[in-house]
């Protein structure tokens, strides 16, 4: 028997509309792909979505608990008087700076230390043990004992800059808040940045070096670029956390002396002054900035959000 | 009794491609079949077809008479051997051959008493309790061959499983796997994009293109009359020399030359109301230097003289490649072989041909050989559509 | 016939390369003690904090002149750490397992089934994994007064879930991905239905992924501090995190620097030996995401 090749049979009449008929096992794959993701997806979405729409609504209204009978629908006031506000101003640029330096510093001493993870040839072992404590620390502990080191009674670190306590002039204080977030999050910088490391193939850095680079060039030219996608991940995730940075400022200053950042704020306005209009308004108002710093990274530094693959079929 | 019957089988994807098309295939309670064919030709959709682990768009399958289109993996009876082997990495060897009968709740004794016998015909008893880490490539594929066995199924389908072995180790591991097949006489379905493996294994083989059958026969059968290009192109190493060439009154003009064609192959191309131009193949294996022959064998074909561009001594035969002037065949068959050796992409004037010289051949490279070619061995093609004009059941 | 000529070898040769080797060492033991010291200093500092008396903690040495037991004595005598303890370890614990169970189910669909709507799930993670935590304080806060469940365990609880189960799918969907497609096919033509094959094959390959995400969310949990202090306001529910910025030294005029340096000692001993015997697997874990992303 043979048959001879023909040109490429065109596809036959698509098919009706709608999908074509599934068979079983694809039926109840669909169905136990559904099933499982479920659970998950309810409580991240009631939990989070439903939240997020009643804080919408919660912005429009004139609410405070301290006097619940004057509750009203005021529609964008409370926007107005929050973006109008020189506190809120003054609390987004605190929050906008220690972003930009903390990370800044991050990344050079987070490359730093994850080239020194990878390629140390003394206690591989000990050194990423420890430093992955500041990581797991309670952020809390970890504050409590920066605040007790510069704090001017305690402290062994207060004398060091000469000057009063340090905890109490703003710039300083600043500059320790930074130093704190710098520690924590450091060494998972690193870890982030090491995996990237890890993809930059053996054989690239020799044939760099046979083609003459030196060890910055090769550094610059070769590593920085394979690891382009593990780093704007790494950049992406840091910011947004940097952004949101609370736990620190609370324990370190309490927001004094204008260093609240703009989750210090809301914290204040909702939990401490039971305002729930404007602690609301200021929960919207951080969702949209954090957004749109995703959307920046996505967009315009083409960050791959991890998770685009379809997940490894076949 | 397992005779596998692929009625009309079509696998369509979601945007409309065809991946396997209209294909006929009966396969015979017990035979080693074949499904050979570049990559992307559909042979392993078609495997996972006949396993259950793809659906079927269109056609019927059946197994002993019976259509299993619906039916679950699990419920057609059928042992699949991977490419990679898939051996589950958490259980020891002898629990992986045991694991189908496991989950078919078989009483203890007897998955004990199967799983031995497995090992024993695989030479695998003295690994029975390794993990699949701890063992050799060779020894894995034995193991992932063992758990096809134990279940004694209708039919074995084999994924190109000597793939991931060395190329010694592959020869060896051939020899085996024939013999395994003649021992236990189970009807196998064998995916390979290896056509020596195809022409050494198999009863009978399938080549494919593009989801397309293009023939099916016994190796000896494909070599000797293959149905097109594809077919001529695909089958035999080194492949085939493919020559354009012009066909007027019984006479066929290549870039070797003018050659009179024999009756028998004359007689066929104008049954076959042959074309003008045509495309001429001819193997390396038809070929010999003309110092080496007697006057007799000479008349039988034409001679013409080149100088040889590269020679390769093999110890047993001598391999003479030569430019031929003139433009290279072209016809879309012909470029799909090259895109799947690999040759698509070098550059080369005129056509190249290989040519089998005997070891006594005094031929050396950049010296001038009078080479003979058979002129009963050429088969004509027509480039339009690929068809062996010279074809003969 | 080739002839073999005795070669020369210097003698320092072999010295001088090892002078260098032991340079590089040197260099690298360097590093890494500034590492060292650079992640400890400030948990040595606390734990020099916790054992000095009450009158040495304004003394600014780095090293307590005099040792003392007190300040843990205080703080386990006390209700409110004993009760902040329980609270922090229960809601760690419930949390972390749901978002386990939660998580390795849904990332198993994700890494390996397909169905209608999955890269939605997976944006919509994503977008909860970037979420300004303080955004939902306000909402949770007035949600749970009106449902009972502020200053209460489940009150904590699923907050800590919703933002774990981020961390966790992405983590454990990576481990699955690992896992080679080819084990659950080889599964099915060995006759085993869906369930089976998981139970058999996939899930023993992925324990080790699936305890790796369950210490990450451990972490996770015991570390929160914002929903602590915000949906708690007394001991019935409040974490060590948060009961740490609302203690009280031993009276009223001295400042509770001393216990609260011994209630951060303790609850950083959980974290120290998740760290030191599960390393290698916490790396694991945060990198593997990070690599294929």
């Amino acid at each position: 028997m043979s048959q001879t090749a023909e040109a490429p049979v065109t596809a036959a009449p698509p098919p009706k509309k709608g999908k074509p008929a599934l068979s079983e096992g694809k039926k109840a794959e669909r169905r136990l792909g559904l099933l499982l993701c479920a659970p998950a997806a309810v409580v991240m979405i009631a939990v989070t979505g439903w939240p997020i729409i009643y804080s919408v609504w919660l912005s429009l209204q004139r609410y405070d608990l301290r006097f619940p009978d004057q509750r009203e629908f005021v529609g964008f006031s409370n926007y107005v008087a929050v973006l109008s506000d020189g506190y809120w101003w003054t609390a987004f640029g605190v929050t906008a700076l220690i972003t930009v330096i903390s990370v800044v510093i991050e990344l050079v001493l987070g490359m730093l230390l994850a080239l020194a993870m990878h390629r140390t040839l003394v206690g591989r072992g000990l050194v990423r043990t420890v430093s992955l404590i500041p990581y797991g620390i309670v952020t809390v502990v970890a504050a409590f004992s920066w605040f007790y080191a510069w704090n001017a009674d305690t402290g062994y670190l207060a004398d060091l800059f000469g000057a009063d306590a340090p905890l109490t002039d703003r710039v300083a204080s600043l500059a320790i808040i930074i130093l704190a977030e710098v520690w924590k999050t450091t060494p998972f910088m690193a870890l982030l940045l090491m995996a990237g490391l890890a993809l930059v193939p053996d054989d690239l850095l020799k044939a760099a070096s046979m083609d003459g680079a030196t060890a910055w060039q090769r550094f610059t030219k070769v590593m920085l670029p394979v690891m382009k996608p593990a780093i704007l991940v790494a950049l992406l995730f840091r910011t947004l956390d940097a952004f949101r940075i609370f736990d620190n400022i609370f324990v370190l200053t309490k927001g004094a002396n204008d260093t609240s950042s703009v989750s210090m704020q809301t914290y204040n306005n909702l939990i401490k002054g039971l305002n729930l209009g404007i602690g609301s308004t200021m929960s919207v108002l951080i969702f949209i900035a954090v957004a749109i710093i995703a959307f920046i990274f996505v967009k315009l530094f083409g960050a791959s959000a991890p998770g685009n693959d379809p997940g490894g079929k076949r | 009794m397992a005779e596998i019957v692929l009625d009309k089988l079509t696998k369509r994807y979601p945007d409309g491609a065809l991946a396997v098309s209209e294909v006929d295939i009966q396969i015979a309670d017990g035979e080693f079949i074949i499904l050979v064919g570049p990559s992307g030709c559909g042979k392993s959709t078609m495997l996972n077809m006949i396993a259950g682990l793809e659906d079927i768009s269109s056609g019927e399958l059946r197994i002993d008479g019976k259509r299993v289109n619906e039916k679950a993996p699990k419920d057609r009876d059928i042992a699949m051997v991977f490419q990679s082997y898939a051996l589950y990495p958490h259980m020891s060897v002898r629990e992986n051959m045991a694991f189908p009968l496991r989950l078919a709740k078989v009483d203890d004794k007897i998955v004990r008493q199967k799983v031995d016998e497995a090992a024993k015909i695989l030479d695998l008893t003295h690994h029975l309790d390794r993990k699949p880490a701890n063992l050799s490539g060779g020894q894995r594929q034995r193991v992932a061959m063992g758990r096809a066995i134990v279940r004694s199924p209708k039919a074995f389908l084999m994924d190109e499983p000597l793939s991931n072995l060395d190329a010694k180790l592959r020869v060896q591991m051939r020899t085996s796997v024939s013999k395994l097949q003649k021992q236990l006489a189970t009807t196998t379905v064998y995916v390979t994009h290896d056509q020596t493996e195809a022409m050494t294994l198999g009863d009978r083989v399938v080549v494919l293109r593009g989801g397309k059958v293009q023939q099916i026969g016994s190796p000896q059968f494909l070599y000797d009359n293959p149905a097109n290009l594809f077919v001529a192109g695909f089958i035999g190493s080194p492949s085939m020399n493919f020559l354009p060439g012009t066909l007027e009154n019984g006479q066929l003009s290549t870039g070797l030359g003018e050659v009179a064609l024999s009756d028998r192959i004359r007689q066929l191309a104008e049954k076959a109301d042959a074309p003008r131009e045509v495309i001429a193949g001819i193997r390396p294996e038809h070929f010999e230097d003309a110092r080496v022959l007697d006057e007799r064998t000479l008349g039988g074909g034409s001679t013409f003289t080149a100088t040889v561009d590269v020679l390769e001594s093999m110890g047993s035969d001598k391999y003479a490649y030569f430019t031929v002037e003139g433009e290279a065949a072209t016809s879309a068959e012909l470029e799909e072989l090259a895109a799947d050796a690999g040759s698509a992409d070098v550059p080369a004037s005129g056509s190249q041909l290989v040519t089998r010289l005997s070891a006594a051949s005094g031929a050396k490279e950049g010296s001038e050989v009078d080479v003979w070619f058979d002129a009963d061995k050429i088969q004509l093609f027509d480039p339009s559509n690929g068809k062996n004009l010279t074809y003969t059941e | 016939m080739t002839q073999v000529t005795p070669t020369f070898i210097p003698q320092d040769a072999g010295k001088a390369k090892s002078r260098k080797e032991t340079a590089r060492k040197a260099r690298w033991t360097v590093v890494d003690v500034v590492i060292v010291a650079y992640a400890l200093i400030p948990v040595l500092w606390t734990l020099s904090l916790s054992f000095k008396t009450a009158e040495a903690q304004t003394d600014k040495s780095f090293f307590p002149s005099e040792w003392t037991f007190q300040n843990y004595k205080d703080i386990f005598t006390t209700n409110e750490f004993i009760r902040a303890l329980i609270n922090s370890i229960g809601i760690a614990i419930i949390a972390t397992v749901i978002a386990v169970v939660l998580g390795t189910m849904a990332a198993y669909a994700i890494a390996r089934l397909d169905f209608p709507g999955k890269q939605l799930l997976v944006g919509v993670s994503l977008l909860i994994a970037m979420f300004p935590q303080v955004s939902l304080v306000s909402p949770l806060f007035e949600m749970e007064r009106q449902l009972g469940l502020f200053d209460t365990w489940p009150g904590l609880i699923l907050p800590y879930i919703t933002f774990a189960l981020p961390l966790a799918i992405y983590t454990l969907s990576a481990f699955f991905r690992e896992i080679p497609w080819e084990l659950e096919k080889a599964a099915k033509m060995d006759g085993a239905t869906p369930a089976q094959a998981f139970r058999r094959v996939i899930a023993p390959l992925a324990a080790p992924g699936v305890f790796t995400t369950a210490i990450l969310v451990f972490i996770f949990c015991w570390n929160d501090f914002l929903f602590a202090i915000s949906l708690t306001s007394t001991e019935a529910s409040r974490t060590v995190p948060a009961a740490l910025s609302f203690f009280t030294g031993a009276s009223q005029f001295e400042a509770p620097t001393g216990t609260i340096s011994a209630a951060a000692v303790v609850i950083t001993i959980p974290i120290i030996i998740f760290v030191l015997f599960f390393q290698r697997r916490i790396v694991a874990g945060l990198t593997s995401g990070a690599v294929k992303g």
